[in-house]
């Protein structure tokens, strides 16, 4: 496949950028998205230019690393795929591709389509854990049975892999559907009851600390969810948000 | 030859640890707070080690080579976590799983450091639970176990295919609780680039901002290596783009001795390669063969037909099939151990079974247990005579429960449909067993340099069973270094922080940055991935499933070579300034070219067959690994003296006094 890409160059966190031009040929189907990028940039590095920066670690669609806007998409074309497991056949020979980093002002540019999404980190950090010391002095694994139901809900919302393509799809850049996966794994799980009204509490309010957006139910964010997390999540974590102002209000 | 000192305690194997625990010195809490640890990574090891080191009290620097902890490779790991609960009473016990370790190792680990992971195995699985880690259940909301490669009880504790996920993410949240208290000053974008020693104790690291690319210098009591594995060094592997050996090769250098760097596991089910665009291959995880069965065509005339199109491998009558672990080991079948499972798909691909255009790929079949599972279903659901669509199509979704993801990933890869006609898998490279040198206490032979996780060489002898790398990564960070850590910190407690203003550390930030300009200076031609891939393909033919003197001595050439060349002709854009990862990619492809060499000189000086470990020259007549416990039976630990070629070898004797030396039979 010969190939046209028009991708954002940016140098560096302050500066301008622009979407650049680059032609690619023999593209093969089978390779990945990035596999491509790499030809691109092999062929720059060659040729003593600067290649496409770009985040990736994992490429098996897990580590949440790779991040790309593809042709308007987060992650591209085609439902429940990262960056790096989008393939060349969902193209056509002689296609324009074009290739944006994240957009959000919680996102920083830091080169081309590199951005900085320690907020998610941030929030977090605000509550989304346990406090349970880690001195293995807890009780037998199997003295606390959880129901297979609530055991697999969890598991679902605990999937999210911390991409952000939900708050770049977002017309509001809102982090709503990756906070509320955190919150919900815990609200869903007795370990994570007691404090279920600090933690929501706390995560909301980095979330809106860090410049993140408001929801407004659009849905977009589900629909480009590389994992599938679903919009129940938000609707639980604003049941917890309202059922934890009760009572931190009594 | 200097004799190492492994440091197990005496007394019988079942006290060894208790008794040690109770041996060694502790640090009192107000003087932990005088006390600084550097960790560096933070997968399951060090994300683990850093929030136990700040829970005790201790200060604690972590760094990443990623955006965010929670990206370490460790996230990636899919089938489960071994833990000797018994659950299943299926007969598992402490002693089991010690067993069935040192012997999947083909006998090559330590005994105590083995028994002492199988002991504290079960509270690993108590702790994750605690921390809100959503293992597998069963319809009573009791956790759901599996079996693994080499074992016979059901003792893996699982999350579908993603365990490694939920187990990181678990031990990120412990970590970011620690971040959120003060506690951990966590450094994401960072990469070690040299170790900094002081009147030879580990004092403090050189690190690179990844993001501006400052040269920054960090100064500790300890500092922990938790840097993951090596197997990138083979270019293609399972392992993630960033995974690297420099943070360990650096330490190597500066007086860590590498223990077995030979020792690298290949993985019989991995997605085979496309063409050479690839830049890394899938695993499909071992908990497949569970329920997948592995095979080739009987006749060479149905495999050209594969081959050619003409015939789906769904027609091929089951008389025409060949399972041949089945065959050639009745009693574990599918279930065998890793380096056997892959050794005996070369072996049908060497022969010309192979299955796909290239030869190198065998079928794993879902078909039967479908259909197996779909009865069963049918059973509950109290369907009599159901079809046999009926029984497909709830079996299928039985599968999906388990392995989702997998299929998923492997459609997506390959466009081909799991449920409907076999995966097609070939072996590729997965885990490094060797790494670096511990002692009981994961200590280093450079005083204050701990390794823990992958990066150590500890327990998993020549080779590693599935399901025991998570459980070795949480083991040593949660519930071995806490406690070792203490016994050699107890004489820092006077100490003072530790100053970077020193000669020591300028010489070494100075070393850091000359190798830097040097890269961005060279007016090269080549990027580079080209030597890379060049190394990736030297390593994978002489110094993968099977090795020769011969291949072995050719490869050392060829290496010396190509590391020659890299120097002269490598074209790294940019500058040392900002985020550059042409640049970071140059400096780990240039230790990886030596390690590859002190590879092949292992793999030379073993000669012997074990485990992983596979010298064509040693092999029993039905075609198994020969090993040589007269002479072979020890560590390698190999001392760097100025370079690759001149390493000294140095013999850590091990001795079994509580588990009997036999050929591994999995017949
Ligand atoms: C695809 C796959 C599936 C697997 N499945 C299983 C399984 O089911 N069960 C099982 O038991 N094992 C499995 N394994 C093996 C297991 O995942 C790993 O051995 C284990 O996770 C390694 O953990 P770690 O903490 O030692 O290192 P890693 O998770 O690799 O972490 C390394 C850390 O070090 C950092 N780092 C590296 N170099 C530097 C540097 N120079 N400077 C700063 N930071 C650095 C990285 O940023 C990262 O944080 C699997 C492996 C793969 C590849
Ligand atoms: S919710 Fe989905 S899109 Fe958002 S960060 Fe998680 S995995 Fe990515
Ligand atoms: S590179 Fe890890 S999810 Fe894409």
């Amino acid at each position: 496949m010969n190939l046209t890409l028009k991708i954002w160059r940016q140098a560096g966190p302050d500066a301008k950028g622009s979407m650049e031009t680059y032609p690619v040929s023999d593209i093969s189907p089978d390779m990945s998205f990035l596999e491509m990028i790499d030809v691109l940039n092999d062929q720059l590095v060659r040729d003593g230019k600067d290649p496409v920066a770009f985040d990736h670690d994992c490429r098996e669609g897990i580590c949440g690393m790779c991040s790309m806007y593809i042709n308007g998409e987060a992650h591209g074309p085609g439902r429940g795929v990262t960056t790096c497991q989008l393939h060349m056949r969902s193209f056509s020979d002689g296609e324009t591709i074009y290739i944006e980093p994240w957009r959000a002002a919680a996102f920083p540019i830091i080169k081309d389509l590199v951005t900085d999404r320690g907020a998610f980190d941030r929030i977090i950090q605000a509550g989304g854990y346990v406090s349970v010391n880690t001195s293995g002095n807890t009780q037998d694994a199997n003295a606390l049975p959880i129901p297979k139901d609530n055991a697999d809900k969890a598991f679902d919302a605990a999937t999210c892999i911390g991409c952000g393509a939900c708050v770049a799809t977002c017309k509001n850049s809102s982090a709503m559907l990756f906070t509320s996966a955190k919150v919900s794994q815990l609200a869903l799980l007795p370990q994570g009851e007691p404090e279920a009204a600090r933690r929501v509490q706390r995560m909301v309010a980095q979330m809106d600390e860090e410049g993140f957006g408001n929801c407004t139910n659009t849905g977009a964010c589900e629909v480009e969810c590389p994992k599938g997390i679903s919009l129940e999540n938000i609707a639980r974590m604003n049941r917890e948000f309202l059922k934890a102002q009760f009572t931190s209000e009594k | 030859m200097t004799v190492l000192d492994s440091k197990i305690p005496q007394g019988p194997l079942k006290d060894k640890w208790t008794k040690h625990k109770n041996d060694i010195r502790l640090v009192n809490p107000a003087n932990k707070r005088l006390i600084d640890i550097i960790v560096v990574g933070t997968g399951l090891a060090g994300a683990s080690a850093a929030a136990s080191f700040a829970e005790m009290g201790y200060n604690v620097k972590a760094l990443c080579f990623q955006d965010s902890p929670r990206r370490a490779h460790s996230i990636a790991a899919q089938g489960g976590i071994n833990a000797a609960k018994n659950y299943q009473n299926d007969g598992d016990s402490t002693h089991r799983l010690f067993y069935d370790t040192v012997k999947g190792g083909d006998y090559r680990s330590r005994e105590g450091n083995v028994y002492r992971l199988a002991e504290v195995s079960a509270n690993i699985i108590d702790q994750c639970v605690a921390q809100g880690v959503p293992f597998a259940r069963d319809y009573g909301g009791l956790l759901d176990n599996r079996s693994f490669g080499g074992v016979l009880v059901s003792r893996t504790f699982y999350a579908k295919g993603q365990t490694g996920q939920q187990l990181l993410l678990g031990a990120y949240s412990a970590l970011s609780r620690q971040i959120s208290k003060g506690k951990i000053e966590m450094l994401n974008r960072h990469e070690m680039m040299e170790l900094v020693t002081v009147d030879g104790k580990a004092r403090g690291i050189i690190a690179k901002n990844l993001v501006t690319g400052e040269i920054e210098k960090h100064g500790a009591h300890a500092v922990v290596l938790c840097t993951g594995g090596y197997g990138n060094v083979f270019f293609l592997s399972t392992n993630a783009m960033g995974s690297n050996v420099s943070a360990a090769w650096k330490a190597h250098r500066k007086g860590a001795f590498f223990a077995n760097p030979s020792f690298t596991q290949i993985h019989p089910t991995c997605i085979p390669v496309s063409g050479d665009h690839q830049s890394k291959l899938t695993l499909m995880s071992e908990s497949l063969r569970n329920d997948g069965r592995i095979w080739v065509p009987k006749n060479i005339e149905d495999v050209k037909a594969i081959r050619d199109g003409s015939k789906k491998p769904v027609e091929i009558a089951e008389a025409d099939r060949d399972y041949y672990l089945e065959r050639r080991y009745p009693s574990f079948g599918n279930l065998v151990p890793r380096d056997v499972a892959s050794r005996a798909a070369k072996e049908r691909c060497d022969a010309g079974y192979g299955v796909n255009k290239t030869g190198e790929a065998v079928f794993l079949d879902f078909a039967s247990a479908i259909m197996r599972y779909g009865k069963t279903e049918a059973h509950i659901q109290g369907l009599h005579n159901p079809s046999d669509a009926q029984v497909r199509e709830l079996g299928e979704q039985v599968v999906r429960n388990k392995y989702g993801n997998l299929f998923q990933m492997y459609e997506k890869i390959t466009d081909d449909n799991p449920y409907k006609t076999p995966m097609k898998i070939y072996p590729a490279v997965h885990y490094t067993m060797g790494g670096i040198w511990v002692d009981y206490n994961l200590q280093t032979t450079v005083p204050g340099l701990f390794a823990a996780g992958e990066a150590n060489f500890s327990d998993h002898g020549a080779n590693r069973l599935g399901a025991s790398a998570l459980m070795q990564g949480l083991a040593d960070g949660y519930f071995v270094l806490p406690y070792t850590i203490g016994d050699y910190l107890a004489d820092d407690i006077r100490t003072g922080a530790i100053s970077t203003d020193t000669p020591e550390f300028e010489e070494a930030a100075k070393r850091v940055q000359t190798q830097l300009d040097a890269f961005v200076n060279n007016n090269g031609t080549k990027p580079v991935d080209d030597f890379h891939r060049r190394l990736g393909r030297i390593m994978w033919e002489n110094c993968g499933m099977a090795r020769n003197e011969k291949d072995l001595k050719q490869a050392i050439a060829d290496i010396q070579a190509l590391r020659e060349e890299f120097y002269k002709d490598v074209r790294v854009p940019g500058s040392t300034k900002g985020f550059n990862p042409e640049l970071d990619k140059a400096g780990r492809v240039a230790d990886f070219l030596e390690l590859g060499e002190l590879m092949c000189l292992d793999a030379l000086e073993r000669r012997e067959s074990c485990g992983g470990h596979f010298r064509e020259e040693y092999q029993t007549p039905e075609g198994e690994a020969l090993r040589d416990d007269e002479n072979f039976t020890f560590v390698s630990a190999w001392e760097y003296t100025g370079k690759p070629s001149e390493a000294k070898l140095n013999k850590e004797e091990l001795t079994y006094e509580n588990i009997e030396l036999k050929q591994r039979s999995y017949k």
